[in-house]
């Protein structure tokens, strides 16, 4: 059963320290910057955290590494103009970062939230990434055994979502969203606004509402005085 | 040849119909002269078919960005999908033709364009290698030489690699090449020939028999 929340600090309540979290956006399309900033409120510390990115700016996932709550990245492309906030965690060795290539990153979520074990993956064969990783050749074409990424938390956000937690999204902010409400234990997500249960059309639901177990309503927030 | 010719001659080697994939900074450029009507349709790997050109003014939408994170516009027929979607499809074959970047290029077509190697240097992929793995065909933009004068396109690649025997098309400011298990082959030279490239590259090169 899914809960609805209109206080981020209750919709993260109990993320325990050391937690993998995965983090939805890419870049800020598609970041729960309003549960981001909770867990930072909420004190969570010594976290891995799942991302496309490594933050961007000084909010959002940026905000939570300033404040020196993950002991560990795993992510496609830390390095980006506006990441200084990871960039000097990185180079004051503040940090551990796990670099996968970006289909890699979704597809060992997608592993973990469909129950696959592991995967043999085409990308990064003959690179660095793939040092240290057993291959395999299957029809004449080399392969890297790649392994799901599990998550305690998933924090995503989505459009709007109904009572039941079914989500849907909106353009290119969809991006890890779906993916990342699969992949772990408790998924949290914020949305713009939540409607009646049998609102959104059954066709067009993106996140069926047995991956959701929170719901932060955004808009009954900016609506109360 | 310049920046902007360069980008006109991938588009038109294009061809029409195709699903493509241009990567960040350069290639992006390849979009602004594919000819109307030429029915290519553009990947963006953060979930989007049938991207449009760049948004400006009442245009932009946040929710609405490239992959380099750059505010864009949808055409008619786009569609959107999550980054599993994404990628499976360009894994998967279903992607026709890339365009990237590249630090090196080997004469096998290896690709190095990821990361220096350069131990202050942070690395970060993003989907440069699932690209170079997964289109069909995948074509490099780059300067033939670098700034200090030593060849990109190389017998083997020094950078950390992206992708193994990927290449199939190389073009640069001074030649076109293509890359298939029998070698390097001069398509066409600009301000140049390819008896001269011939002398300043350590990968040999062959040249098309029609070429004087």
């Amino acid at each position: 059963m899914t809960a609805v929340f209109t206080d981020p600090g209750e919709a993260v309540a109990g993320i325990a320290d050391g937690s993998t979290v995965l983090i939805g956006g890419f870049g800020m399309a598609g970041m729960p910057v309003q549960l981001i900033d909770a867990l930072i409120r909420q004190g969570a510390t010594g976290l891995t955290v799942v991302s496309n990115n490594a933050g961007n700016g000084d909010t959002g996932l940026a905000a939570l590494l300033s404040a020196g709550r993950v002991r560990k990245m795993i992510c496609s492309f830390p390095r980006q103009s506006d990441s200084w906030v990871f960039d000097g965690l990185y180079r004051a060795g503040k940090i551990e970062l796990e670099v996968v290539p970006q289909g890699t990153l979704a597809e060992r979520m997608r592993a973990a939230g469909a129950g696959i074990g592991a995967f043999y993956c085409p990308t990064g064969v003959g690179t660095p990434l793939a040092e240290g990783k057993e291959t395999r050749t299957i029809d004449g074409r080399d392969h890297v055994l790649e392994y799901p990424i599990k998550g305690d938390v998933a924090l995503i956000a989505a459009h709007a979502g109904d009572r039941m937690g079914n989500l849907v999204y909106r353009k290119t902010a969809r991006n890890f969203g779906p993916v990342m409400a699969t992949a772990a234990t408790l998924t949290i997500a914020q949305v713009h606004h939540v409607v009646e249960t049998g609102e959104l059309d059954p066709e067009a639901v993106v996140t069926p509402c047995i991956y959701v177990d929170r719901i932060l309503d955004l808009n009954a927030k900016e609506a109360t005085p | 040849m310049g920046r902007d010719e360069l980008a006109a001659l991938v588009a038109r080697d294009i061809p029409p119909g195709s699903f493509v994939n241009l990567g960040i900074g350069q290639p992006t450029t390849v979009a602004d002269h594919l000819p109307a009507g030429s029915g290519v349709v553009l990947h963006t790997e953060n979930g989007m078919l049938g991207m449009g050109p760049a948004a400006h003014g009442d245009e932009i939408d946040p929710d609405l960005t490239n992959a380099g994170k750059m505010p864009v516009t949808e055409l008619p027929g786009a569609s959107y999908f999550h980054h599993a979607d994404s990628f499976a499809m360009m894994r998967g074959g279903h992607l026709d033709v890339c365009v990237l970047g590249a630090f090196q290029v080997s004469g096998r077509g290896d690709l190095a364009n990821w990361h220096t190697g350069a131990p202050d240097a942070i690395p970060a992929v993003g989907g440069a290698m699932d690209l170079a793995t997964g289109a069909k065909q995948v074509f490099v933009m780059m300067t033939l030489f670098a700034k200090d004068g030593t060849p990109k396109l190389v017998p083997e690649c020094t950078y950390p690699l992206t992708g193994l025997a990927c290449v199939s098309r190389v073009y640069t400011d001074l030649a076109v090449f293509h890359i298939d298990p029998g070698g390097v082959t001069v398509v066409e030279t600009y301000g140049t020939s390819a008896a001269e490239l011939a002398s300043r590259l350590e990968v040999a090169v062959r040249t098309l028999d029609r070429e004087p």
